[in-house]
């Protein structure tokens, strides 16, 4: 069971470039909405079965799967954009820092031992990997959408390392932390939806009439 | 325990019913009315704490009870103050304002009242994302920039926090123990934690909590969103929230003074509160915009707050009390401020002048509330302030004395170029015409907020200073 739960992890970790490399939107709300199903099976390989575990597996599902795909989708769909335009860092620079933050969460969590029952897996570099990844796409994009696309990828990777403790977390901050970053999501949805009305753009490098002198 | 829960679900009913209430002028009336009651139940609680909840997820310890008491006193105020604010707003549509207020309100009781760091973490959340709609209240280019900013920011710092808390939840599996979010059992079991995900762990709190409360340099979307937020939200984003991201730092702190890591920790904590305060001086020198200004003395004083932190011992009564001075007078220059910029329709220092002959008493309120902020006596900053310094003078820390004392010195003139000639000066000539004139109901909120800052300053009531102390012992702080 675990050398799949691995190649589901690498298979997390490529999807992370495929974000990085593209400019279309929503190519990528499908890619961090796949991850998110992967995210899904993941505890139910690791952990023995309980009700518990299928609760968690089936709320991951739907949320990061369904739900917040379906809004952020309605929000492109409001703004009538297609593709990141421009970006503060290139798809071919972006790429290769993705790898080198990849290389450098592999590092990190050679650091860190993991308990003997998860032993040999790839939970730790795969977590922190996605997480810088996301952190890249955030600060690297021009549009609201590419970064809550960006902020999306490092709930994932917050996440990837969170289903190590499935079963051991109370199923109460469980549902109550995909339930914020659901109303969190949507929150966002409607800003984005306020900025492209505001500014007939959702260029956030137009957002600069707050700058410090 | 139904007491608590019930104490927590109060505030929702309220934004229900302000949600269903469909007239405009009569939904700002369902703030006060719930704050009140809220403002009740606080006060019986403290005098009457109920025993930890079963699973012991729910109680109130000193500390929370510090919390909550600045919190509702402080929501209360800008409860009775939305009132008359509202009334000057008659046009724009409230229900989204008052129903998110009252959330907010329900998850920052639930910050105070939460020993499971986990629900510590929900209710944050909840507490940041309720906040995004009532910085946009103005509905204008530059307050959708600053919830941008703001949301952004807060989602990935707090999303950090997150990840710190399961670091620190492995670092229990890995040490061979039940894991636990609970406060008490992570305090009692601190030390034996895996040494390696704890620091992790504690690296990420930091980092996450801190952009939460603005600590420089990851304070970058305050000034914007305190300076675009109406004065109410401002009021409660600077006293209020600012509160519920310390109170779960002082949680981390708690852990990590138990740890052998807890000098570590301190030494971070007085250098990015050093760092907040020399970003604060710098920032705030000529700054023309005199909402921008006061973020940056936010800045400042979780800076002062995060400096008497590192420095422990006697500093953290003056930690604690400082807390509540700087979200009590950050509440008069708030809503003061919010006054004069309905009065002139502008918050920038080319237009708002002689403020103290447009409207008497918001300038002299905001002009008595940037003498207590500074630091200035009689007033309540004053006395932890000097708390915090003779601290650092008698642990022989000259060095963060002194630029402590250079800072607030800088600070001081920094924000009187802009105070002053607001407040004083002559009137423009060619001046706006707006319906605002102070009336009681903006007046008096922000007035008796200042005369409880007042008193801070000359008499610390007996029930409270045992309280501080009781919540100083909870940070290891001796006597």
């Amino acid at each position: 069971m675990n050398s799949l739960a691995d190649q589901l992890l690498v298979l997390c970790l490529l999807l992370n470039f495929t974000v990085l490399g593209t400019s279309r939107l929503a190519f990528s709300v499908r890619a961090v909405a796949l991850q998110g199903v992967i995210l899904g099976v993941l505890p139910a390989l690791i952990h023995p079965f309980s009700w518990h575990l299928v609760l968690i597996v089936v709320s991951i599902m739907l949320a990061k799967g369904a739900l917040i795909p379906i809004l952020i989708m309605r929000a492109i769909r409001k703004a009538e954009i297609q593709r990141e335009f421009e970006p503060f860092i290139g798809y071919i620079p972006s790429l290769v820092l993705g790898a080198l933050f990849t290389s450098l969460a592999f590092i990190f969590a050679a650091r860190l031992p993991l308990a003997p029952e998860h032993e040999g897996l790839l939970f730790v570099p795969a977590s922190i990997a996605t997480l810088m990844c996301g952190f890249l796409v955030l600060m690297g994009r021009r549009k609201a959408i590419s970064q809550v696309i960006g902020y999306l990828l490092m709930e994932n990777g917050i996440f990837i390392f969170g289903l190590l403790l499935a079963d051991a977390m109370p199923v109460m901050v469980e549902a109550g932390a995909l339930l914020d970053l659901l109303v969190g999501v949507f929150v966002m949805g409607i800003v984005i939806n306020h900025i492209s009305r505001e500014f007939s753009t959702l260029d956030t490098s137009r957002l600069s009439a707050l700058r410090e002198e | 325990m139904y007491m608590m829960w019930a104490f927590v679900l109060l505030p929702l009913l309220g934004a229900l019913t302000a949600w269903l209430t469909p007239d405009n002028r009569r939904r700002s009336f369902v703030l006060p009315l719930f704050a009140l009651v809220h403002l009740a139940m606080t006060t019986w609680l403290l005098i009457r704490t109920p025993p930890p909840s079963p699973g012991g997820w729910i109680f109130l310890d000193a500390l929370g009870k510090l919390t909550l008491l600045s919190n509702s006193i402080l929501f209360a105020v800008c409860a009775a103050y939305a009132v008359g604010y509202l009334n000057y707003r008659r046009k724009r549509n409230n229900r989204v304002l008052c129903t998110a207020l009252l959330i907010c309100l329900s998850a920052m009781t639930l910050v105070t009242v939460s020993q499971h760091l986990g629900l510590l973490w929900i209710a944050l959340e909840m507490t940041t994302i309720t906040m995004a709609p009532l910085i946009y209240f103005n509905h204008n280019a530059r307050s959708i920039e600053a919830t941008w900013k703001y949301l952004l920011i807060c989602s990935v710092g707090i999303a950090i926090a997150l990840l710190g808390l399961f670091f620190l939840a492995y670092s229990t599996i890995v040490a061979k123990q039940d894991v636990s979010l609970l406060l008490g059992s992570l305090i009692s079991d601190a030390s034996r934690l895996h040494a390696g995900w704890r620091h992790a762990a504690f690296i990420f709190l930091l980092v996450g909590f801190g952009s939460k409360m603005g600590l420089a340099p990851l304070h970058t979307w305050k000034p914007d969103a305190y300076g675009e937020a109406p004065g109410l939200v401002g009021a409660l984003l600077a006293g209020g929230l600012v509160n519920c991201a310390l109170l779960s730092l002082l949680r981390v702190y708690q852990i990590a003074m138990a740890s052998s890591e807890g000098a570590l920790f301190q030494e971070v904590l007085l250098g990015m509160g050093l760092v907040s305060m020399a970003f604060a001086a710098v920032f705030m020198a000529r700054q023309s915009d005199f909402k921008r200004m006061l973020a940056y003395s936010s800045v400042e004083h979780v800076g002062i707050i995060a400096i008497a932190l590192g420095l422990g011992r006697a500093a953290l009564f003056g930690a604690l009390l400082h807390m509540i001075n700087n979200a009590l007078t950050k509440g008069v220059l708030f809503l003061s401020s919010g006054n004069m910029h309905r009065a002139y329709n502008s918050k920038s220092t080319q237009f708002v002048r002689g403020a103290l002959k447009r409207t008497p008493w918001s300038g002299a309120l905001f002009l008595a509330a940037f003498l207590a902020i500074t630091g200035s006596p009689p007033f309540g900053p004053f006395v932890s302030e000097f708390l915090i310094v003779s601290t650092a003078f008698v642990q022989q820390n000259y060095w963060t004395g002194a630029l402590f004392l250079v800072f607030l010195a800088l600070i001081f003139i920094g924000m009187a170029s802009t105070v002053l000639p607001c407040v004083m000066g002559k009137l423009p000539k060619s001046l706006e015409n707006t319906p605002y004139r102070d009336t009681a109901h903006t007046v008096l909120p922000p007035l008796f907020l200042m005369g409880l800052v007042l008193m801070l300053g000359l008499w610390i009531p007996a029930p409270l200073q045992d309280l501080l102390r009781e919540a100083a012992g909870l940070l290891g702080g001796g006597k």
